[in-house]
Formats: C-alpha cells, sequence, structure tokens
C-alpha cells in the first residue's frame, strides 16, 4: 500500500486554502504536526473541544482551519461540533486519527475505533477514510463538501497511510 | 457589589469596534438586550469554550483587540484554555470574567469560584495582566487599561446573582454567524 509523505499532505492541504491548523497530537499523527510545526502553522491546543472552538474563531476571523485528532478526542469535541459547529453552521476540516481500527489496539480504542464511522453518520458530521491512492478525489470532496454544506468534515487516518516520525 | 447586567452596561459604553465573544446562558441575552451590535458573538451552547472562540479569532486577527464576556463556571469548565492563552500569549485578547459565583442560568447551584481565585490561574497561567473588581470606577479604569495595552488581559469582575428580564438570543445561530463574520470582515 502507497504511503502518503507529511510534507505532500500538508502541501496538498495548503493548495486547497487551510490556513489555520491546531490540534492535540497522536503518534499517527505526527509527522503532520511536526511539518506543520517546522513551518510554524501550528497551534497546539490542550483539549479537543478547545480545539475545535479556536478552529471556530479562527473561521469567524476570515481563516480556514483544520483540526488534528485522535479519535478518542471526537468524545471531547462532541458537544462544542453539536452546539456549536452544526448549528451555526461553521465549517472545520477534522483529521481524525483511527485508533482501534478493525480491533487492533489497546483496549481502551476498541469502542471508539469500532463505532466512529456511525456516531459520525449520527450526529451528520460527513466523512471518508484517506488512502493514497484516493488521495486527489478524497481532498477534492473534502473541499466540496466544506463549501457546500459548511459544517465540520471528517477525514479519518488509517496507520500507515501518512509517514509518521515513529514508524 | 452590581449586578453582571451593570458591569455589561459599563463595558458596552467604553467597546469601540472590537468583536466581543459572549458566553452561553443569561449572558448572551443580557448582551442583546443591553447592546446588540453586529461585532456580538452570541454563544447559546458548547459552554466551557467562549475562551477558546476568543482566542482563535484573536490569532486569526493579530491586529484587532478581540474582547471575551465569560463567567465563572464557563472557565471551570475550559480551565485548561487558561493555560493555552498564558502560553500563547496573544496580546490582543481581553478575557473578561463576570463572577457570580454560581450556575445562575440553571437555578444559582454553587460554583467553586467562590474558594478558588480563578484570577490567579490566569496568573499562574501566564496571561500579562490579571485584576480582580468589584467596582463600577476600577470595573471602567482597568477596561479601558487593558483594551490600549498589549494582553492578554484577564479581568473578573465579582456581580451579583441578579439576572436581568432578557429574552433569549433572536437571530438563527447560522445568522448569528453571517452577521458577524461580516463585521468582522469589513475591518
Amino acid at each position: 500500500m502507497a504511503v502518503i509523505d507529511s510534507d505532500d499532505f500538508v502541501k496538498a492541504l495548503r493548495d486547497m486554502g487551510f490556513d489555520f491548523f491546531t490540534g492535540v497530537p497522536d503518534t499517527i499523527l505526527g509527522g503532520i504536526i511536526e511539518v506543520l510545526s517546522e513551518r510554524r502553522l501550528y497551534t497546539p491546543s490542550v483539549r479537543e473541544d478547545e480545539a475545535v472552538a479556536m478552529a471556530a474563531g479562527a473561521f469567524l476571523g476570515g481563516k480556514i482551519p483544520v483540526v488534528l485528532m485522535q479519535n478518542s478526542g471526537l468524545g471531547n469535541a462532541l458537544n462544542v461540533l453539536m452546539s456549536l459547529h452544526l448549528i451555526y453552521r461553521i465549517p472545520c476540516l477534522l483529521i481524525v486519527s483511527w485508533r482501534g481500527f478493525e480491533g487492533k489496539d489497546a483496549p481502551e480504542h476498541l469502542v471508539m475505533g469500532q463505532t466512529m464511522p456511525q456516531l459520525m453518520d449520527t450526529i451528520r458530521i460527513p466523512h471518508r477514510t484517506l488512502a493514497a491512492e484516493t488521495l486527489v478525489e478524497d481532498l477534492r470532496w473534502t473541499a466540496q463538501t466544506f463549501m457546500d454544506q459548511r459544517v465540520p468534515v471528517a477525514l479519518f487516518l488509517k496507520k500507515g497511510i501518512v509517514k509518521t516520525i515513529q514508524p | 457589589m452590581q449586578s453582571r447586567a451593570q458591569a455589561m452596561q459599563a463595558l458596552f459604553d467604553i467597546v469601540g469596534d472590537q468583536p466581543v465573544i459572549v458566553c452561553n446562558g443569561f449572558p448572551s441575552r443580557e448582551a442583546q438586550k443591553i447592546k446588540d451590535r453586529d461585532e456580538n458573538f452570541y454563544m447559546i451552547g458548547s459552554m466551557g469554550v467562549a475562551a477558546s472562540i476568543g482566542l482563535g479569532l484573536a490569532l486569526a486577527q493579530p491586529d484587532r483587540q478581540v474582547v471575551v464576556f465569560d463567567g465563572d463556571g464557563n472557565v471551570l469548565m475550559g480551565m485548561g484554555t487558561l493555560a493555552t492563552i498564558g502560553a500563547l500569549r496573544p496580546k490582543n485578547l481581553t478575557h473578561v470574567v463576570f463572577d457570580n459565583e454560581v450556575y445562575g442560568t440553571t437555578g444559582n447551584q454553587a460554583s467553586y469560584s467562590r474558594v478558588v481565585r480563578l484570577e490567579q490561574v490566569a496568573k499562574a497561567a501566564g496571561y500579562a495582566t490579571v485584576e480582580r473588581v468589584w467596582e463600577r470606577e476600577d470595573i471602567i479604569y482597568e477596561f479601558t487599561h487593558m483594551l490600549a495595552n498589549d494582553g492578554p488581559h484577564f479581568l473578573l469582575i465579582k456581580v451579583n446573582e441578579q439576572i436581568e428580564d432578557a429574552d433569549r438570543v433572536a437571530l438563527d445561530p447560522a445568522d448569528v454567524t453571517k452577521r458577524f463574520r461580516a463585521a468582522v470582515e469589513q475591518h
């Protein structure tokens, strides 16, 4: 399976117009966060609900925001996504690492790992799972959905799709 | 001690074209009644993240003063954000907290702010200025000073539990976003 380079991924996001990046780290996201930090594009957050709210504030100020998080953090962010972003029509791109995919992970990741796509369907956050082979199409869909629906859009990132610093 | 509405009135008399993020519950309803303006962002949900929204806006528009109207329950819920603000030190953020020591919108249940000094937490986190005030003259003096100087600032205003008779936020949430973005973009 082809692996996406972190540099290329960040460049693709920048080319699409994303210009505000925050989040809470995960090993799967390590490479992307490293590239963003090197380019002074990344503002670390302490909690995922704070991160999505910061992204909302940035959007209100004219930025096009991205939030990176582990899927456990989706639980922390849920109320803000539902009672701020979704009802105020404030979009952001959520890049969510898919811990617990197919049950192959530590126990704390298994419930979220199994239910995440249904959870996003239930609260009506459009989502896709990123793959190197479909990267261009995935990003085109992301931009289109972001602009058309003005809601958070989630891209799920499984282990090994984007190169990371700790293989 | 003043009511939150009286303190808010004093602040709105000083505010120029600065955007104001107002936390959920009665503070947003009171702000709408006291001085409805395009530069007000009224929260109706997402308790605990008013300062996070203000921080995101302050980072997006570093040349513009951003004001947050927050409450003690809200700050306690999102206390990690004091660390984020203290570490990032945005110069253009003034964080006002109306501290009535209760969850006033839900029936005056006691909050921990009667024992925890929130302005000391903000100070330890790294805010440039922190003040704790009660009187109208002090509110006016400190807020005016904060808007004119580099922050981040934390202004804790002790207020009584009185709630203003104020209607729910009239605008649809999506229209709050549209109106606020248009107002903030123009500058």
